[in-house]
């Protein structure tokens, strides 16, 4: 299901500003438009799956100002002037982002279809700083299912490629603190 | 999804202008547009919140702490200040939903999420929340997750928040702000029991805003617990659960908190159970006498009916975990 079909009221189209993947885009979208439909079927940014369309699975997940959020549950207008990065926005043009490689490195996945919710989650996971044992990995990875069961190697995976950015972290002692600082 | 108009106020004075009956206000909206998306819920304007001054964590003269209704599930639950001095609220934020649902989600939508009963969610069913006089499917139905206490003939329902249920443990107060001003509501007063209007899910005026909520300055840190027993280990709702925050006086109970949720249409309590804690030691038999109390009156359903025998032994482990100083 999506939700391009004309509106039958008077309401009408609104302009937003989406940094989206590092650019500055100017867009007209409905208000009912979702998030995850503005990128699939307007953008054909197709690598952000729809799953369940109701915030159960995580195939959804982008992430919002570096913060992982269910884009099937996020109406385009509402994040105007946000900056918003999804799967295709992770890499450093051919040099995969080090959740992306350590997915394919640990062949964390199957059929494939979890994996960009699952990594872009894994990524904001990272960012916020509260997973550091196994468990924990687990607890906060909840929201994104994997039917095919492959989260032995997505839990392997997100450990090396977090172990990866501790190290680097560690060499460069400047480097941007994580955004678990809360606001108050 | 229906067409709607969208406005995007700056301000709650005029957020509150713009309302009419049909328009909802919309900040997180991980429930609202599920709702949308499934025909339950129709408005005919959404006021998107968001941008109103209202994300802030401040300390209160009392001591307490006003957390503005914007503060998301995530930043409530991992304030330092709320970690330190309520890790009951911490607790139960982190035992609700999906890390991405807490990032959105926001405090004041998290009192106004409605129940996940299966019936209110299935508009080919008769459900008395979501269509007024349809009779309740969920009666003679699949009624595993319902209510055991509080419910009525037309609506077995329960809330499906574990935040509230930490709030209402806490004593929490809810400030509201609407077109007659504004006003306070204690935790234990705003949300409703179904009784002969389940589509009321809480005592919110039409155009009603929730602005902030506030916790009193209340030291049961040292002795608080958070037990939410569910199908799964993470990312389902709560069968049965129970905050509960003990104060001691050496080793004898000064006061006791203990809210249960799952089993009604609102955070459950009972002040008789509390005052039966109080000046006794923490014991099994104390706690044994407190579920009684609580659990007065419970009846179940069909396939809920095991929740009375789950809820007794979840109080019990609860206080006995809040007593232990259990993290």
């Amino acid at each position: 299901m999506t939700d391009e079909q004309q509106p039958s009221t008077g309401s009408s189209a609104c302009a937003i500003t989406l940094e989206l993947n590092g650019q500055r885009r100017e867009l007209e979208v409905y208000p009912w438009t979702t998030l995850l439909d503005l990128l699939r079927e307007q953008l054909s940014l197709t690598g952000t799956k729809k799953g369940c369309d109701h915030g159960q699975c995580g195939a959804c997940t982008v992430l919002r100002d570096g913060v992982r959020i269910n884009s099937c549950l996020t109406l385009a207008v509402m994040v105007d002037g946000a900056s918003i990065t999804t799967i295709e926005g992770l890499a450093d043009g051919d040099n995969l982002h080090p959740m992306q490689a350590a997915f394919v490195e640990h062949d964390a996945f199957q059929c494939g279809y979890c994996t960009p919710g699952q990594i872009c989650s894994a990524v904001g996971m990272v960012t916020e700083g509260r997973a550091h044992t196994a468990e924990e990995i687990r607890e906060q990875m909840s929201g994104n299912i994997c039917r095919c069961g492959a989260y032995p190697n997505i839990l392997s995976a997100i450990e090396t490629a977090m172990s990866r950015t501790q190290a680097q972290l560690g060499e460069d002692a400047t480097a941007a603190p994580s955004a678990n600082e809360v606001r108050s | 999804m229906n067409p709607f108009s969208y406005a995007r106020p700056q301000q709650v004075e005029e957020a509150i202008r713009l309302f009419q009956p049909d328009s909802r206000y919309i900040a997180g909206g991980t429930n609202l547009l599920d709702l949308m998306k499934e025909n339950v819920e129709r408005p005919t304007q959404l006021i998107d919140i968001t941008r109103l001054p209202l994300r802030g964590i401040e300390e209160t003269p009392q001591g307490g702490l006003l957390i503005g209704a914007l503060v998301s599930n995530s930043d409530l639950a991992w304030c330092p200040a709320v970690e330190e001095r309520y890790p009951l609220l911490s607790q139960a934020i982190l035992a609700g939903a999906s890390a991405q649902l807490r990032n959105m989600a926001s405090t004041g939508g998290n009192l106004l999420q409605r129940t996940r009963c299966y019936y209110f969610y299935d508009s080919t069913t008769p459900c008395n929340k979501r269509e007024p006089g349809s009779g309740c499917g969920a009666r003679e139905g699949l009624n595993r997750m319902h209510a055991i206490l509080g419910h009525s003939e037309h609506c077995i329902a329960v809330h499906p928040s574990d935040m509230c249920v930490a709030l209402a443990a806490l004593n929490a107060t809810v400030h509201v702000q609407g077109p007659q001003g504004e006003r306070r509501l204690p935790m234990s007063g705003f949300h409703r029991l179904p009784g002969d209007h389940p589509e009321r899910d809480n005592n919110l005026l039409d155009g009603e805003l929730i602005t902030a909520v506030e916790l009193p300055a209340e030291d049961y840190a040292s002795h608080s617990a958070y037990l939410k027993v569910r199908d799964r280990a993470s990312y389902a709702f709560a069968i049965v659960s129970v905050a509960a925050a003990l104060d001691f006086d050496g080793d004898t109970i000064r006061s006791a908190r203990i809210a249960l949720g799952g089993v009604a249409h609102k955070p459950w309590r009972d002040p008789q159970a509390e005052a039966t804690l109080v000046g006794k030691k923490a014991d099994e038999a104390a706690f044994n006498d407190a579920a009684d109390i609580l659990l007065h009156g419970a009846v179940g359903f069909d396939h809920n009916a095991f929740k009375i025998e789950l809820a007794r032994r979840a109080i019990v482990r609860a206080l006995s975990d809040a007593a232990k100083g259990a993290a």
